[in-house]
């Protein structure tokens, strides 16, 4: 496709204009909404359907399920709660692991890397033995993993080793390590199930529930805080003026947020216990959105976030800007393991202690499924944080609506594994008329 | 070495280098280089494929470390050892595989390395403002957004793009690597203008190129590099299209030979 290249002496408006609106993301033109919509129609058509896929198949995941699961059980407020409590392991991890693939690398030992804090975490609040309140267990657990990524990390840039042979290697070894920690008997199975007020905190990360009157004040505090950046972040362009999206597209950004919010709040603060009362917000759903929070603005504010992306765009270009490709990969590797520290956490304390039997290996490809089928490229680059939570929710509802139509893991795998595949397949076919489309470019 | 060709008495050089020599083991890459780049002024550097141009372009930029002789910046002895050396005098180099990053859009690709910040933060409005205004004073104005990803942009946008993170930073010298190399006739003609603004400002330009409309298109002056060894240097207009054809494959010309003034002499005995 010949590119139309207007230059200044002899502009051709409306041959510019078509050819930009292509590949321009729509709010950085669009000055309505309708303007908008049009810009984002074309791209979509263009093969850049952000996450628009995972949208969709989470729409068809909760379509078919709810049809087909007994009773109609799905979308149950018992249910959805149960389903966000398993997807917060894989969103958790999804997190983690994306940082490393934005590199275009790959971190296939988090399962284990994990599990080993976890393992000390664990094995460090047991009051027959160790006693340690629980906040300096998982600081020791968390440090842990942070010493694990440290290690991959160096190992793949100084050593120049490749990431996915270094972290093959920390996946048999942290398992083992996990194991042998585990297998240290202080104190019997390391169960966190117990009446101590001590293990009840970790206990109470997965099953403990915030007071529905505290969580809908919080959620209001957090939308409105939201609704404040968005805001003002806006205005402050159009004053020094730069181009800010339409004020419509705001509000309507805005009120998506708010709807997702109080759905979730609503849904929590149902009572879904079958007898007695248990409703509320289950701690984990903050401590996700923690996680998000954290790593959004790190990716998306802060200088070293700029360079994870320049790294994974193009390594050369980063290196001669005189970035220390070194530190930020190796940091990435350590943000990795230390996400990955708190995702096993939650995971222990959703098994109600820490087993031998957990399997690491299969969370991890999870975690990697998770990004990538929300639109993240393991060739490095291109991705959000975003794409965990969306993909974790995918992987978490097929994992649980199997579970309710009675298909035992063997039948997971194979869905889980399909789903990827579509999902990629989808993203790698449109990606591909996209760039025939502009071969032209140089 | 070489001959100088109609070269008045001007002022002092931006950058001078005198008596460039550089191996890589056994194989000499350059040979007693002289090389005068001013400022206000576009300089091609012309040579044929393994002259030497990419060497001297890079000994410039502090990649390679030269062996001996002596670089001069605005008449004053300098050593360029490493790439922060040259970004100091204020040297910029566009190579020609442009080091961009597809993935990040015009602003991000211009800050990168040097984003500004506030409260730790980075500052997307500042850095906006200033890409802005950057592309507008070089009349880049074909994007439509400079909040698109560099990879959306046509092969002459992206140069416009690369050149203009360059000469943010208050460079005084610029090197351009094949800037119109893989270009079509009306982009070449975009970033060829591009390249005279530049000189416009006042900065020292040095442009690479094999291509002869564009030497004569744009250069102020012109230095032909043959076998590492800078053969002839001198205003443009001294020199025409086949001169620069001899020099560049044989490393003489009987046409411009017979047009050398004093100046050939003395640079003849360094």
């Amino acid at each position: 496709m010949a590119r139309a290249e207007a230059p200044e002496t002899a502009p051709d408006p409306t041959a510019a204009v078509q050819a930009a609106t292509l590949e321009v993301p729509p709010e950085l033109v669009a000055q309505s909404l309708g303007e908008w919509f049009r810009a984002w129609l074309t791209r979509i058509r263009s093969g850049d359907s952000g996450v628009l896929p995972v949208i969709l198949a989470l729409l068809i995941i909760t379509i078919v399920f709810q049809a087909i699961s007994p009773n109609h059980v799905f979308l149950s407020a018992g249910n959805l709660v149960n389903l966000f409590q398993q997807s917060a392991v894989f969103m958790v991890l999804a997190m983690g692991e994306l940082f490393v693939i934005l590199l275009g690398e790959i971190d296939l030992s988090i399962g284990y890397a994990g599990g080993v804090g976890a393992a000390i975490t664990v094995q460090l609040v047991q009051p027959s033995t160790a006693k340690w309140p629980w906040w300096g267990a998982v600081l020791a657990g968390l440090l842990v993993c942070v010493l694990i990524g440290g290690l991959h990390g160096t190992l793949v840039t100084r050593l120049r080793l490749s990431s996915l042979i270094v972290t093959l290697g920390g996946l048999l070894i942290w398992q083992g390590a996990m194991l042998i920690i585990l297998g240290l008997a202080l104190s019997g199975y390391p169960s966190l199930a117990g009446l101590d007020a001590n293990r009840q905190v970790l206990y109470n990360l997965m099953n403990g529930t915030i007071d529905p009157v505290v969580s809908w004040v919080a959620m209001a505090v957090v939308v409105i805080g939201i609704a404040a950046l968005l805001w003002f972040g806006d205005s402050r362009r159009r004053r020094s003026g730069l181009v800010a999206p339409p004020v419509s597209l705001t509000l309507i950004k805005m009120v998506l947020i708010a709807i997702v919010a109080i759905s979730v709040v609503a849904i929590c603060n149902v009572n879904r216990a079958a007898i007695g009362t248990l409703a509320g917000v289950p701690w984990v759903i903050p401590i996700v959105l923690a996680v998000f929070g954290a790593w959004m603005v790190i990716l998306q504010r802060t200088k070293f976030g700029r360079y994870v992306y320049a790294i994974g765009g193009n390594p050369e270009a980063a290196r001669r800007a005189g970035i220390n490709l070194a530190a930020v990969r190796t940091l990435c590797f350590i943000i990795c393991s230390f996400t990955a520290g708190i995702g096993l956490l939650l995971y222990a304390s959703y098994l109600g202690g820490m087993s031998g039997n957990i399997n690491g290996g299969q969370l991890v490809l999870y975690a990697i499924a998770s990004v990538v089928l929300a639109g993240t490229s393991l060739f490095g680059g291109r991705g959000k944080v975003l794409h965990g939570i969306l993909g974790g929710l995918v992987i978490g509802g097929i994992y649980n609506g199997m579970g309710l139509l009675g298909l035992d893991v063997r039948w997971q795998f194979i869905v889980t594994g399909l789903v990827l595949l579509v999902a990629i397949t989808i993203d790698s076919l449109s990606r591909r008329s996209a760039t025939s489309g502009s071969a032209a470019r140089v | 070495m070489g001959q100088v060709i109609n070269e008045s008495p001007a002022a002092e050089p931006r950058f001078k280098a005198r008596g460039v020599d550089k191996h890589f083991g056994p194989v000499q890459a350059l040979t007693q280089v002289d090389l005068d780049l001013y400022a206000g002024q576009v300089t091609a550097l012309c040579g044929d494929n393994g002259a030497g141009k990419s060497v001297l372009t890079k000994c410039i930029a502090g990649i390679y470390e030269i062996d001996h002789g002596q670089f001069f910046w605005e008449g004053q002895p300098v050593h360029v050892r490493s790439p922060r050396d040259s970004a100091r005098l204020g040297i910029e180099t566009v190579y020609q595989d442009l080091a961009l990053a597809d993935n990040l859009d015009i602003v991000q690709n211009m800050f990168l390395g040097r984003e500004r910040l506030r409260n730790g933060f980075l500052n997307e409005d500042d850095m906006e403002r200033a890409a802005t205004k950057t592309l507008a004073d070089l009349r880049v104005t074909t994007v439509r957004s400079i909040r698109q990803p560099v990879a959306s942009l046509s092969g002459g946008q992206r140069q416009s793009v690369a050149v203009a993170k360059a000469v943010m930073w208050n460079s005084k010298l610029v090197m351009l690597d094949e800037p119109t190399a893989a270009l079509g006739v009306v982009q070449t003609r975009m970033v060829l203008d591009l390249v005279r603004r530049l000189r416009d400002r006042g900065l020292a330009v040095m442009v690479i190129s094999h291509n002869l409309n564009d030497v004569f298109e744009v250069a102020d002056r012109i230095a032909v590099v043959h076998l590492g060894r800078m053969v002839a240097q001198g205003r443009a207009s001294a020199f025409d299209r086949q001169s620069v054809v001899d020099y560049m494959t044989t490393g003489a010309s009987s046409r411009t030979g017979q047009r050398t003034d004093g100046n050939g002499a003395k640079s003849g005995t360094r």
